[in-house]
């Protein structure tokens, strides 16, 4: 466990990863970004949860059911009370958003590993091509997703604005301002409209870490980040967005793993679906 | 209108032998080991912005020159080592497009990403994959310019 911050179980480090690489109640889950990258090496005994194929429904802009995870965890066989380490590349961007979806069908006991992939291949800890031994599905029991606590809809989120409620956009400082719509090259992940939903601070998701380790920054720097500077508090319904919702989920867990903010809510539909969205209030500059 | 050269229609029809996706994710991996950067005689860090792979997050940078027999040579380096789609993309460009005029180079679709990767990829790394394609094709164009 990583001490100091506000959930310490929420975050493991690499060392404590690497003493219990044989527990078998402990399921190693690598998400990247790069699909290649699992197949070049990954932990021994880590199995891949790929964010496309494995966590969104393929024809609805919707995450899994809960069959659909029921079949994914007895595919990693994982239990209700395993404990689900994840970890990955880009700053453990992907191990957040895989952890998030986890959360949304209530499987608590999971943790990222701080650092992720890249301070465990600078520590020169052993990688493997091997695939991970296959453990037996145990019947996950079937549970449908529960978005209200970690998940914030359109709806919703026009709500919170009205009664002025807080927001974090985490994405670059180009598109807040309005100046980019979309990511050179990829007119498909843009919008009609450019700009930031009102009263939205901005702080960039990669902020929170340290771009040479690949750790979170430690709990005193994250306050100042987070709370002096962008002036969120702990206390505070604080909805977190980005383009799709996959860099807000890091923010999500920076904000209530690590800095213990009580209502964290990431609105996955996020610029795509606001910037587009008929009468919605923006702000640009 | 958009077309392949002999060297990348080989490497597509290549990798219609793999439908399985673990065996394509190998046989990709099997380019990226080939990956070796841009010549140091060629260009040194820190490299100019003007060859950076614009929406790459692998930090990949492109460079295009004349080979002297009317073709082209393609060079790139990936500074991020875990861009291992982007060292796989860049060495399939280096060799499919070796002595292909500017104009072959130009040709080359941008949904070329997909056909090698498939459509299972993040946003950010669709556009950072394609990224590299259209720069290698805007820094061919500068050679006709």
């Amino acid at each position: 466990m990583e001490q100091g911050y506000a959930r310490p179980d929420d975050l493991v480090s690499t060392e404590w990863v690497a003493e219990r690489l044989d527990d078998p109640g402990i399921l190693l889950v690598e998400s990247n970004e790069d699909p290649l990258l699992y197949a070049t090496g990954h932990i021994p005994g880590a199995h891949e949860v790929d964010w496309t194929r494995d966590l969104n429904d393929p024809v609805v802009r919707d995450y899994l059911d809960g069959a659909g995870f029921a079949r994914l965890m007895d595919r990693l066989g994982a239990s209700p009370d395993t404990r689900i380490i994840f970890y990955g590349d880009r700053n453990n961007w992907w191990a957040c958003y895989a952890l998030w979806v986890f959360r949304l069908f209530g499987h608590e006991n999971c943790s990222i590993m701080n650092g992720g992939r890249i301070k465990w291949v600078q520590e020169g800890r052993p990688l493997t091509r091997e695939s991970a031994p296959v453990r037996p599905a145990v019947g996950y029991p079937v549970r449908e997703r529960d978005d209200s606590e970690h998940r914030a809809f359109r709806q919703e989120v026009l709500a919170h604005v009205q009664a002025g409620g807080r927001l974090v956009d985490v994405r670059s400082p180009a598109e807040f301002s309005g100046e980019k719509l979309h990511m050179e090259g990829y007119p498909n992940e843009g919008a009609l409209r450019g700009g930031h939903i009102p009263g939205a601070a901005n702080v960039p998701w990669a902020r929170a870490v340290n771009p040479e380790t690949g750790e979170f920054l430690p709990p005193a720097d994250l306050e100042r980040i987070y709370m002096e500077e962008a002036g969120l508090t702990r206390e505070e319904d604080v909805v977190a967005y980005c383009r799709i919702g996959e860099r807000s989920s890091h923010t999500w867990f920076v904000l209530r793993s690590l800095l213990g903010f009580t209502r964290v809510r990431n609105y996955d539909g996020s610029w795509t679906e606001w910037g587009n969205t008929v009468g919605v209030p923006i702000e640009r500059g | 209108m958009s077309s392949l050269t002999p060297r990348l229609t080989e490497i597509l029809e290549n990798l219609e032998f793999f439908p399985d996706r673990a065996d394509r994710i190998q046989f990709l991996i099997s380019f990226a080991e080939r990956f070796v950067p841009i010549e140091p005689a060629r260009a040194s860090l820190p490299y100019p912005e003007a060859h950076r792979v614009p929406g790459c997050e692998s930090e990949a940078f492109a460079w295009v020159f004349a080979d002297g027999q009317g073709g082209v040579q393609c060079r790139y380096d990936v500074l991020n080592p875990q861009g291992i789609s982007a060292q796989a993309m860049a060495v399939i460009l280096r060799d499919g497009l070796e002595g292909a005029s500017p104009s072959q180079v130009a040709a080359v679709p941008d949904d070329l990403v997909y056909s090698i990767f498939g459509r299972e990829l993040s946003m950010g790394k669709t556009a950072g994959l394609m990224g590299m394609i259209g720069l290698t094709k805007a820094l061919a164009r500068r050679l006709t310019d």
